[in-house]
């Protein structure tokens, strides 16, 4: 089964060119083509999770060149786990973008980018090189900077701008640490790197490598000092957007390829963990405070996608096992539960016309469906039991805790508890209350929507069933494995590991 | 009476002259990629350029009468996606990017030669020229409906 | 070394560029600047001691070539770049549209 692994961009890209040349004139054949193409990556992911559990490590090398003389395709747990991640959002946005994009003009110009996107997405999981990984990169960020412009409104214009600003500055940062890697090991390839980083030593080169590689990714994942497209780019978008951006795009282009490159290429050591964990700290109190006073139902969804963040990096930079599957753990059950948040939004936007708490009311009675999912989720991302976030939330605690970082355990709670705060609020403006005289006539959303918003919450509330020790042997713990096994990373993909 | 569009009569007449010999140059670049500097990218440039000559010397409607927005929307993809069929192909017989399988490596240094390399240079020069071309009308035809 | 200096100079020179200016089209010039520092770092790294460029020739002994990789890989991102430039323009176009102004301090519809 190993000619499995080159198929996930084949069929994105595949899509992605189609959709402009059939799909141009007749209505319905860019939907069809969109949902093939995305339930297909879909299957695929799951499959390639029950291979990785059974082989441990794939090696695909592309043309037949072996690495490190050629790109390598690399399946390993933390590679399948992301995989299914994203292709399970990217599935259930599809089948909500069938009817909400029907606001917007020329849908398949949408659906093409929409599939470039996935495209660059999964090709950046998969790849064992790190100049195809920047390639990939780019082709899923100048996708996604033409998403944010979709509308042409003048808000989505100014954001847009910000965003591919922002955007840009980072890439050239990521580019110049990849240039000067090159230089000083003069290979490309991942595994190949940590062989001779660690024979050489990192000397005075790897830690200004670090520090450019931590501004560029942390541009695109929004940790805090680089936060500033985030909170003007999410809710300019259109909902499905947002929900793609948050769910997935700053985790896998930020998040992924950080720990990537630093857990399994250079290697952790305490200085960069301490980092890591400052940053995620900051970002956790400031994204809630900054949220609380917000009255634009999106906005206050952007900043807590940023304080969530900070949530993750906080217990990826524990660097111990248990705070490892804290932080993978609760990256799945955010893109969940986030991209659900965000299509309520959507669905509230397509029905009523305005984002904006204060005029809105009582929408529990006309939008049943709706009012249920946003509930569900809301307490998911609080951290109330039995849904998903709380044993997230817990874990990464208990980790925190654990290791002896009191304070960063007590800032964890800090921030929960006003999480809690901010959505009680919008619960209690949005859905309940007295009905807004304005919205007597408004109806629930079309099915296409109903059923996606359904799928997720079916999700939010099971996930916590992936913690459950047979299971988690398939899902998240090779992916913790694969992070804490470092160099041996390095060992395995160039010595065996290949079919 | 008709306005004249574009710019004056040296230009035009040289343009006419010359027009047809970057297209060819362009082709020539395209062509010896694998023994020459160029390749697809550089080659798809230049031949973008030679239409985006004749948008600036003679007005974008004459230049538009050669090549549409819709045909070269259509063309555009047909690039990509023959770009990706010749990946494809190789895939079904194993290997991403498999060489001689049906394409013989040839002789170094002459033109049939290095298997796969050329027939993707052409894909990629067709993708890049007729998107170049494309984006540079979308700009001129975003003016043109803003002036009216 | 003096090289890879100046083109870091190059470099932030660019980034100043971009996050001091006020007009758009200047921002725009800024990050253009910036990507094409980082390709000329690429190609300067891959300079070899009395290297000729790496194209084989069938009736030369050729002793030493530069290095054909960073060649490659500047490929790949100076078309990066211009995808990047063209969306970034097609944005600031349809910004003069709307707001009829390009100074980037009037543009400020988001706030909060």
């Amino acid at each position: 089964m190993i000619n499995l692994l080159p198929l996930f961009p084949v069929i994105s890209l595949a899509g992605a060119f189609l959709i402009p040349l059939i799909g141009r004139n007749k209505k319905g054949v860019s939907d069809a083509i969109t949902f093939i193409c995305t339930l297909a990556l879909f299957g695929l992911s799951i499959v390639s999770l029950f291979i990785s559990k059974e082989k441990s490590l794939l090696v695909y090398s592309i043309g037949g060149w072996k690495p490190p003389l050629g790109i390598c395709f690399v399946l390993d747990g933390l590679s399948a786990f992301m995989l299914v991640t994203l292709n399970i959002v990217s599935f259930l946005i599809a089948i909500y973008s069938i009817s909400y994009m029907e606001k917007y003009t020329d849908k398949y110009k949408f659906y093409s980018l929409f599939m470039l996107m996935v495209a660059g997405m999964n090709g950046v999981i998969l790849t064992g090189d790190i100049f195809n990984l920047f390639v990939f990169l780019e082709i899923a960020s100048v996708a996604s900077y033409a998403l944010v412009a979709y509308g042409t409104e003048e808000e989505e214009l100014e954001a847009a701008f910000k965003y591919a600003v922002m955007g840009t500055i980072a890439s050239s940062f990521i580019l110049l640490g990849i240039g000067l890697l090159y230089a000083y090991t003069s290979t490309l390839n991942m595994a190949d790197l940590s062989g001779v980083i660690v024979a050489k030593g990192g000397g005075l080169l790897l830690p200004f490598v670090t520090v450019l590689f931590i501004a560029g990714f942390g541009i695109k994942s929004a940790l805090v000092p680089f936060h500033a497209w985030l909170p003007d780019a999410h809710p300019s978008a259109p909902a499905s957007i947002s929900a793609m951006l948050s769910g997935v795009l700053i985790k896998i282009l930020g998040i992924y390829s950080l720990s990537r490159i630093l857990f399994n290429v250079f290697g952790v050591n305490k200085f960069t963990l301490l980092v890591l964990m400052v940053l995620g700290a900051i970002s956790l109190l400031i994204g809630v405070f900054l949220a609380i006073g917000q009255w634009d139902f999106k906005r206050l969804l952007a900043y807590h996608s940023i304080s969530q963040v900070g949530y993750i990096v906080l217990a990826i930079g524990l660097g111990t096992p248990l705070g490892i599957l804290a932080g993978l753990f609760h990256l799945f059950n955010h893109s969940v539960f986030k991209s659900l948040l965000f299509l309520n939004s959507g669905a509230v936007e397509y029905a009523t016309g305005t984002r904006d708490l204060k005029a809105m009311g009582g929408l529990r009675q006309r939008m049943p469906i709706t009012a249920t999912t946003s509930w569900i989720a809301s307490m998911a991302i609080s951290g109330v039991p039995p849904f998903n976030g709380f044993w997230s939330k817990l874990i990464i605690i208990i980790a925190c805790v654990q290791s002896g970082r009191i304070g960063f355990a007590i800032v964890a709670v800090v921030g929960s508890i006003l999480t809690l705060a901010s959505f009680m609020k919008v619960q209690k403006y949005a859905f309940f209350g007295g009905l807004n005289k304005k919205f007597e006539n408004i109806k629930e959303v079309p099915f296409c929507m109903q059923l996606s918003m359904y799928l997720f919450a079916i999700i939010c509330i099971f996930a916590a069933v992936l913690l459950i020790p047979r299971i988690s042997a398939y899902f998240i713990n090779p992916a913790q494995e694969a992070l804490l096994s470092g160099h041996r990373y390095a060992v395995m993909v160039l010595g065996g590991g290949k079919l | 009476m008709k306005k004249e569009t574009g710019m004056t009569l040296i230009v035009k007449t040289v343009t006419r002259l010359t027009v047809g010999l970057i297209l060819l140059f362009g082709i020539y670049i395209v062509l010896h990629g694998h023994l020459t500097p160029g390749g697809g990218f550089a080659g798809g440039v230049i031949i973008a350029l030679s239409f985006i000559h004749l948008m600036l010397a003679f007005g974008k409607d004459i230049a538009l009468k050669k090549l549409s927005q819709t045909r070269s929307a259509i063309l555009e993809s047909i690039g990509a996606i023959l770009f990706l069929v010749i990946s494809i192909l190789g895939l079904l017989l194993s290997g991403v990017f498999f060489f001689n399988i049906f394409i013989h490596k040839g002789q170094p240094f002459s033109l049939f030669s290095a298997g796969i390399i050329p027939l993707a240079n052409i894909a990629i020069a067709i993708k890049v020229g007729v998107g170049l071309f494309s984006i540079f009308i979308v700009l001129v035809v975003l003016q043109a409906i803003k002036k009216e | 070394m003096f090289i890879y200096f100046l083109c870091l100079i190059l470099f932030c020179v660019g980034l100043y560029c971009a996050l001091r200016r006020r007009n758009i089209i200047k921002i725009i010039i800024g990050l253009s600047i910036m990507e094409y520092a980082v390709n000329l770092f690429f190609i300067l790294i891959g300079y070899r001691w009395q290297g000729r460029a790496p194209i084989e020739a069938a009736d030369q002994n050729i002793l030493r070539m530069v290095d054909p990789i960073p060649q490659a890989l500047i490929l790949t991102s100076i078309v990066i770049g211009l995808s990047v430039l063209a969306l970034l323009v097609g944005i600031a176009i349809r910004i003069f549209e709307k707001f009829k102004t390009f100074d980037i301090t009037k543009i400020k519809k988001l706030r909060g």
